[in-house]
């Protein structure tokens, strides 16, 4: 029987290095050198660009190095746990954000989901509050943290407040975009089946948006962080933000730079998570 | 009228969004004046209301408004010629596309702003380091709405020019760019939003500049109407360039 394979290129014409990937290594290449270049020249002020070897310093020790005493004391009455130990304070930092981050996407896709189906599934209502949402989702949301403030405190919960809320206005507009877009034939096979209203958005509705429902989370996500994270930058004793603002106000360029590198590989990670498992890549292949 | 009349008239949904507004605003004066919420945590919105003479003249908000607008029509200037040369170049070259789309796509994705005390570290504490702020804010959105505008052009438009023998320069400049303009106004009006959103909280976060010092200013003085009254004027001013930017969008994209 005839066999058909994959059509391959023939070892001898591969190339050793795709084009692409070469320009690649070269831009990188030729950013490296520029910094190692401009940190040796002095051209800006001293320790504006410290080396490279500085920063990639800053960010081992960052990682690695233990500086922070912790105390775990969980009584399960089964067992008791009684950990001392020392960790390196970045995690500690990135604990509190994390938990701050968590619970305003979840205060924020929630409140969001609901406000979204309601306006979504009814032309009044839509007509009614979508203006409002639509149009006060591109302000600035940080200039709320003064009023934050003065309802949740100036500890974690006014951080949460800035998140839920940055997250909130991407989530609904996507889910009132979503709902308005359900094929109107799964609506009618629900209420021909008498789905109760639960059974209709956990059924029917939810699962018809997940595309835009996860499109609106990704979107949330990204503006839930700039909002925690700037919101740790002005008033707080905790977080990745505040160790940033710290590295400002002490003039440590390399651990601030090895900060940045952190964060921004995080957002990053967690943005194409929420893309390659939320199945957005599936649409654009499509 | 019956009933189902008035909620099928056309202007009753406007009326009803903007009078549950009212009435939460009513609510919250009431719930404050009977003592269910506390005034000194949540200012009476007749408080706001008559702050707002007073942040207008005597916290010279116009003047802010200017130096923000300023800062923001900078910074736009920036992304714009920036942004789109940016594209262009990545469209010209192919290769260069290939390696670095993806980058640029990442850094949209990026929380950019985060890099303010770098930037207060490298500029100072100044305009410059609000409009860079709104300028790095912006400029990937421009980039790859300018790309995308410009791979759009139909083929059809393309071979036209082809068949005319236009030179390099002539096909884009007659028949690439006008195409790609609209996309490439879309992806302008998106990085002068981004600008425009940094700008504040920028001048917010290091107490500098215009209307989001102003915010700043007056929470720092526990002036609870006023920075309530400031809220809003941001708001208000938000919701303005948006809806001038979008009306601009619709002007050049008629057919949608």
């Amino acid at each position: 029987m005839a066999e058909t394979g994959r059509l391959t290129i023939p070892a001898a014409s591969r190339p050793w290095l795709w084009p692409v990937t070469a320009l690649r290594i070269a831009i990188i290449t030729a950013v490296l050198v520029a910094w190692e270049a401009l940190a040796a020249s002095g051209l800006l002020y001293r320790d504006v660009v410290p080396s490279l070897a500085a920063i990639g310093k800053a960010l081992f020790n960052l990682l690695t190095v233990p500086d922070m005493p912790v105390h775990i004391d969980l009584d399960l009455r089964v067992v008791h746990i009684d950990w001392r130990l020392t960790i390196p304070a970045i995690y500690w930092h990135l604990y509190s954000t994390f938990y701050e981050i968590a619970v305003g996407m979840v205060i924020g896709c929630l409140s969001g989901l609901v406000v979204g189906i309601a306006i979504g599934g009814s032309r009044l209502l839509r007509r009614a509050y979508e203006p409002l949402i639509y149009y006060l989702g591109p302000c600035p949301k940080i200039i709320f943290f003064p009023v934050m403030i003065m309802w949740f405190g100036v500890g974690p919960g006014s951080k949460i407040a800035m998140g839920a809320i940055s997250c909130f206005f991407p989530v609904a507009l996507n889910a009132a975009g979503g709902m308005r877009e359900i094929d109107q034939v799964l609506i009618r096979v629900g209420r021909s089946f008498r789905a109760n209203t639960w059974q209709m958005v956990t059924k029917i509705y939810l699962p018809a948006m997940r595309h835009p429902i996860i499109n609106g989370v990704r979107l949330g996500l990204g503006v839930c962080l700039i909002g925690t994270l700037l919101a740790e930058t002005k008033l707080s004793n905790r977080g990745v933000g505040f160790l940033v603002i710290q590295a400002y106000s002490l003039f440590n360029m390399p651990l601030m730079y090895a900060l940045l590198i952190v964060l921004f590989v995080i957002a990053i990670g967690a943005n194409a998570l929420i893309g390659r498992f939320g199945g957005l890549d599936d649409i654009k292949s499509r | 009228m019956s009933t189902l009349a008035i909620t099928r008239a056309r202007w009753f949904p406007a009326v009803l969004g903007i009078g549950s507004f009212a009435a939460a605003i009513l609510v919250v004066e009431l719930l404050i004046r009977v003592g269910l919420i506390n005034r000194f945590i949540v200012p009476m919105p007749s408080e706001i209301l008559r702050a707002f003479p007073r942040v207008i003249v005597e916290e010279h908000v116009l003047w802010r408004f200017l130096v923000t607008a300023a800062e923001a029509f900078s910074a736009s200037i920036l992304v714009t010629v920036f942004g789109v040369a940016g594209g262009v170049l990545l469209y010209q070259f192919r290769l260069l596309r290939a390696a670095t789309e993806t980058w640029v796509a990442a850094v949209a994705a990026a929380p950019l702003v985060l890099i303010y005390p770098l930037y207060l570290v490298i500029f100072g504490r100044n305009a410059t380091t609000i409009v860079m702020m709104g300028f790095t804010a912006g400029l990937a959105p421009v980039i790859l709405k300018t790309l995308e505008g410009l791979a759009g052009t139909r083929r059809v438009l393309i071979n036209v020019g082809r068949s005319f023998n236009l030179t390099h320069s002539q096909q884009f400049w007659k028949i690439l760019f006008p195409a790609a303009l609209p996309t490439i106004f879309v992806g302008t009006r998106l990085g002068l939003i981004f600008a425009l959103i940094n700008i504040v909280g920028v001048e917010f976060l290091i107490n500098f500049g215009g209307l989001g010092q102003l915010i700043n200013e007056l929470a720092e003085r526990y002036d609870l109407p006023g920075t309530y009254a400031a809220i809003t004027f941001v708001i208000l001013v938000s919701i303005c360039v948006f809806l001038l930017t979008e009306r601009l969008e619709r002007w050049l994209r008629p057919v949608d």
